[in-house]
């Protein structure tokens, strides 16, 4: 027998792991024999994202240990097994399967287990809580032949577990028995617009119902009786009134219990034995039961620096309390003392019954702190607000400015992150202070998801999502780095916000939108961006002299400028497809003009060394023989590449070549906050890399496979796979939608990839907004890319018919004639710009065509 | 020192700009908010003759065009580089007569 101590963790949830993972990390795991025993078939998962399960089914998808965890720090973890009995005076337990286990030190982390209030008939067939994933399993199967769902408690949980069952498809009914929905979270102002918000999600709310009686239904397998009077028949009735700690073994072994529960702790987390240490939901500190997740974390640090010999000197003190609600589409969140019950408090209040916010904050006497708020229908203000409230920092003059909407364009009153601490905790779920994510920050992390990666700050309850971006862009601006917030010195605001002023105050220009909204004269920042803005809501000829001195050269000469000052042509050749005709054509043309040819790698064929006053001319040679732009300059859609497809390929199962054709023919000319490409391949073998395209196409035997927001380039991004085997019909609507929301809420210089991983919600996010259009934003979507689809002109066209704008490509203004300073050597039997040294030696130089 | 004419106001758009060949020389002309500014049109830094097509604006106040090629800024006022002060391009007297611009050489 070696020496060491036996250490055992009773109890293998959220906290349970995070305790182990406390220990694994001070290296130190090795100085004990280590098990943990848990009564669940399988070990740690994510309790707070229990509801992502539906997404997957696969409980896979919510384990929190790492592979080769257990193996790596020698920790025996046993599963399926409860503890029963602890005998303290020899430091034994036993469990449910006759086996005694012998420890030194003992850690409760039983966690606790739903209240199912004792109404007459709540053993009942097809009555459920809402805590494991079994609990899940067990509610989809009985789902099946329900019509009729009702969960009974109208609290955090029960809202989310009511969306769930909605979710599964079924008529849903909340039964509460306060006067309010959140009672505990949320006051009277706020509680009447959660109810809209709720009943909004399809979702039936019942108030101030008391339950007396579960008995047979009539249209449903239950009738639910109410002290009122009132019934209601449901098929399915889930419980989610409340939680009471596991407390059931210690009270066994005698330990101090709580009066209402809880196993009595102290700030090491040691109970009334001091061998034994209890944590998370089971355990009691100051009186009071922490039934979230974060103050469990923190009880598990405490308690595993303590058991090491408290070399940190990490104690609990209490925690905040403050929680943002999760439900998809419905803001909610509550601060501190929601319920003004400090003496001397004041609130302020604000509502906008229009766009259905409701906001309150809660401020001292003094009127110096912020001692709580509610927010419903716009949280975003939740991270600024709670770091108010916990760092005491002191109020701006007038608090209200802080809820009141910023209409004038004046920036919002927000504390600026810089006031705070490096030690102030911007991420509680996750432990994540200010100076963790500096941190990371210097060393090398520039998005939200970055950061996300590397510190899980907003990886849990994503309330702290908004503030890490701020810090974020607050560290990068110290660093140096240009930060996408503040488009430029001219406007305090970022591109989806210029978007909004733009659409919203129909502005057609940039000097109405400079004088409206920003300051000085506008510069290469600002000016493309708003030009590319003002063509992607109202899609004007992007030639017009008040728009020409906005665009990047490349996009106001319709061509992308090469390093002698030369331009490139490139014809789209829409799928990559191109008639032989075609291709003479080309090579006419680029045989008269003595251009350099090659084929792109978007699959097309691409011309350089054209002077400015060539443009006109080869455009309007290669127009005359059937070309359009390819819009190879633009912010916009370069190519749909396709495989070969059905036509031609043995194994093609859908026309990908006249797919990608009618994909690239309908979004071409769209303007967008950074260029476009899609692919559209035949079969899953994808000869068109479909997956690495900001639209993937892929062809399945019963219709299409649609992947969005994948990326190559600098960072490459696997796309996300977003929609299976919808037909054409659907495909198109959904990348109209995809597109448009894109075009409407990306910063400048944003792919997709970039955007969708710093969309707040992610792709789930995204599939509600464009499947299930929970904004209610999907008709208007479709509109507005029918009115861009419609006003496609082919710019090219549009300018070589119009003397005025041609004028504008001669190379000079007072004399015919090119620039003499462009001259080309010969490489591979084509032509190359000439490097400085070739041009001084000045030998077989070529001159421009 | 003589005036030339080289064009008229309205043969620029609005903040943008052209260039006029002056025998061997390439001068960019630019007209912001009405004033007529001229530069060198050659970029220094890609020996390119393109800076009549980068965009005007401000920068802290001071009037610049952004290079099309690498995007270094130039005081439409002195030619200096705003990036990098010990690079400039040539800097022109320009006038208005009635509607024709005019350069002195
Ligand atoms: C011509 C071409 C290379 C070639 O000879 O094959 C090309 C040339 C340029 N690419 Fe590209 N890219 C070309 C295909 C690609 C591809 C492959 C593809 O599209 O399948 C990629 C990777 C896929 C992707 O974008 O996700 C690609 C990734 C980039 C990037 C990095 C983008 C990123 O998100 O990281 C840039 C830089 C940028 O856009 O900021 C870039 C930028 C450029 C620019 C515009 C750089 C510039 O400002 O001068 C080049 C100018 C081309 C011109 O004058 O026409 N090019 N570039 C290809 C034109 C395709 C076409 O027919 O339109
Ligand atoms: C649907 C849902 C959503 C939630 N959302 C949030 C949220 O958004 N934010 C937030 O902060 N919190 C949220 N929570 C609460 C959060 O999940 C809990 O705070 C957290 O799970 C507590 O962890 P724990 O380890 O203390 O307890 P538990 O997760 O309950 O784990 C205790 C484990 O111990 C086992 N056990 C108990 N007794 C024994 C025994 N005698 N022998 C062996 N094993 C035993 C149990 O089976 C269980 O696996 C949510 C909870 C649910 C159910
Ligand atoms: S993707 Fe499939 S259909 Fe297309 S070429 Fe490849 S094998 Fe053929
Ligand atoms: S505070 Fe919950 S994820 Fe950061």
């Amino acid at each position: 027998m070696s020496d060491k101590k036996h250490l055992i963790v009773v109890g293998n949830g959220p906290v349970g792991h995070q305790f182990l993972e406390s220990i694994a990390a001070s290296g130190k795991a090795g100085d004990y024999h280590i098990t943990v025993i848990g009564e669940e078939p399988r070990h740690a998962y994510d309790r707070v994202h229990l509801t992502a399960w539906f997404e997957t089914r696969e409980a896979a998808s919510l384990n929190m240990v790492a592979d080769g965890f257990y193996e790596e720090h020698q920790i025996t973890a046993i599963a399926n097994e409860k503890v029963e009995g602890i005998n303290r005076a020899d430091k034994i337990i036993s469990t449910d399967k006759g086996n005694t286990y012998q420890y030194d030190t003992l850690v409760l982390a039983t966690g606790s287990f739903p209240f199912v209030p004792p109404v007459p008939g709540h053993e009942r067939d097809n009555c459920f809580v809402y805590r494991t994933i079994e609990d899940l399993e067990a509610i989809t199967a009985a789902s099946k032949d329900a019509k009729v769902g009702a969960v009974i408690g109208g609290g955090l949980l029960g809202l989310e577990a009511a969306k769930a069952i909605k979710d599964l498809g079924l008529e849903t009914h909340v039964i509460e028995f306060a006067p309010r929905l959140m009672a505990v979270q949320v006051d009277d102002g706020g509680g009447a617009l959660l109810r809209k918000k709720i009943e909004d999600l399809g979702v039936k709310v019942h108030t101030q119902k008391n339950t007396q009686n579960i008995g047979d239904g009539e249209t449903a397998k239950h009738k639910l009786s109410f002290a009122d009077g009132a019934e209601l028949e449901t098929d399915i009735l889930v419980f989610s009134a409340g939680i009471r700690p596991q407390d059931a073994l210690a009270r066994q072994s005698e330990l101090e219990i709580g009066e209402r529960g809880g196993i009595v702790i102290n700030d090491n987390c040691q109970t009334s034995d001091p061998d034994i240490y209890a944590i998370g939901e089971c355990a009691l500190w100051g009186g009071r039961i922490y039934g979230l997740i974060a103050p469990g974390w923190d009880m598990a640090r405490a308690a595993a620096d303590h058991v090491l010999g408290g070399a940190e000197g990490k104690t609990f003190t209490g925690a905040d309390m403050s929680t943002k609600l999760k439900l998809m589409g419905v803001d909610v969140a509550s601060i501190g003392d929601a319920h003004a019950n400090t003496p001397g408090a004041k609130c302020y209040t604000f509502i906008d019954e229009q766009a259905e916010v409701y906001k309150k904050i809660v401020v001292s006497e003094s009127g110096e702190h912020l001692l709580g708020a509610v927010l419903v229908g716009d949280a975003e203000d939740y991270g600024n607000l709670l770091q108010f409230a916990l760092n005491k920092i002191t109020l701006p003059e007038h608090p209200e400015a802080m809820i009141l909407p910023n209409l004038d364009g004046s920036a919002s009153v927000g504390l600026g992150v810089d006031a705070l601490p490096d030690t102030a905790q911007i991420c509680s779920c996750n432990n994540v202070s200010k100076g963790d994510l500096c941190a990371a920050v210097q060393g090398g992390a520039t998005t939200v998801g970055d950061l996300k990666a590397c510190t899980k700050a907003a990886t849990t309850c994503g309330g702290c999502t908004a503030l890490v971006g701020q810090v974020l862009n607050a560290e990068l601006t110290k660093l140096g780095v240009e930060v996408n917030t503040d488009i430029c010195e001219h406007f305090p605001y970022t591109r989806q916000e210029i978007y909004h002023l733009v659409r919203v105050g129909q502005i057609k220009s940039f000097e109405q939108l400079l004088e409206k909204h920003g300051k000085g004269h506008g510069c290469d920042i600002c000016k493309p961006a708003a030009a590319s803005i003002l063509a992607s809501c109202w899609n004007d000829y992007i030639l017009q002299p008040e728009h020409a001195g906005l665009q990047d050269t490349n996009d106001r000469m319709l061509a992308n400028m090469q390093k002698n000052g030369t331009y490139s042509v490139v014809p789209r050749m829409a799928g990559g497809e191109v008639t032989p005709d075609g291709l003479i054509a080309v090579g006419t043309v680029a045989k008269k003009y003595n251009l350099y040819t090659k084929i792109t790698g978007g699959q097309r064929i691409d011309l350089f060394g054209a002077t400015l006053d060539q443009l006109p001319l080869i455009w309007k040679e290669l127009i005359d023989a059937g070309f359009e732009t390819g819009h190879a300059y633009g912010k916009s859609l370069r190519t749909v590449k396709s495989c070969v497809g059905s036509t031609w390929c043995r194994y093609g199962v859908q026309d990908s070549v006249g797919a990608a054709i009618d994909i690239e023919n309908r979004y071409k000319g769209l303007r967008s906050p950074h260029k476009l490409k899609m692919a559209v391949s035949g079969c899953t073998r994808e000869c068109a890399e479909a997956q690495s395209k900001d639209v993937g196409v892929i062809a399945t035997e019963k219709g299409w496979n649609l992947y969005v927001c994948g990326n190559g380039g600098m960072k490459p991004r696997h796309a996300d796979l977003f929609a299976s085997d919808i037909d054409t019909e659907t495909l198109i609507k959904y990348v109209d939608r995809f597109l448009m929301f894109y075009v409407r809420t990306a910063d400048r210089l944003q792919r997709t990839s970039v955007w969708l991983d710093n969309l707040e919600g992610g792709l789930d996010y995204l599939k509600k907004v464009i499947i299930e259009d929970s904004l209610g934003i999907a008709a208007e979507l479709e509109a507005e890319m029918a009115l861009v689809i419609d006003n496609y002109q082919c710019e090219w066209k549009t300018t070589i018919e119009n003397e005025e704008r041609v004028k504008q490509f001669r190379s000079f203004v007072n004399v015919d004639g090119g620039d003499k300073d462009i001259v080309f050597v010969q490489e591979r039997g084509q032509i190359r710009p000439a490097t400085e040294e070739e041009k001084a030696r000045n030998e077989d130089l070529i001159a421009v065509a | 020192m003589s005036w030339t004419t080289i064009c008229s106001l309205s043969d620029i758009n609005p903040n943008a700009g052209v260039c006029a060949l002056l025998g061997e020389e390439q001068v960019a002309i630019f007209k912001v908010n009405g004033q007529i500014y001229a530069i060198g049109n050659k970029d220094p830094f890609s020996n390119a003759n393109v800076l009549s097509r980068g965009i005007v604006g401000s920068l802290n106040d001071t009037l610049a065009v952004a290079s099309p090629l690498y995007k270094q800024h130039f005081n439409l006022e002195t030619g200096i580089c705003l990036e990098d002060e010990t690079v400039s391009v040539p800097c022109y007297q320009v006038r208005t007569e009635g509607d024709l611009i005019q350069i002195a050489i």
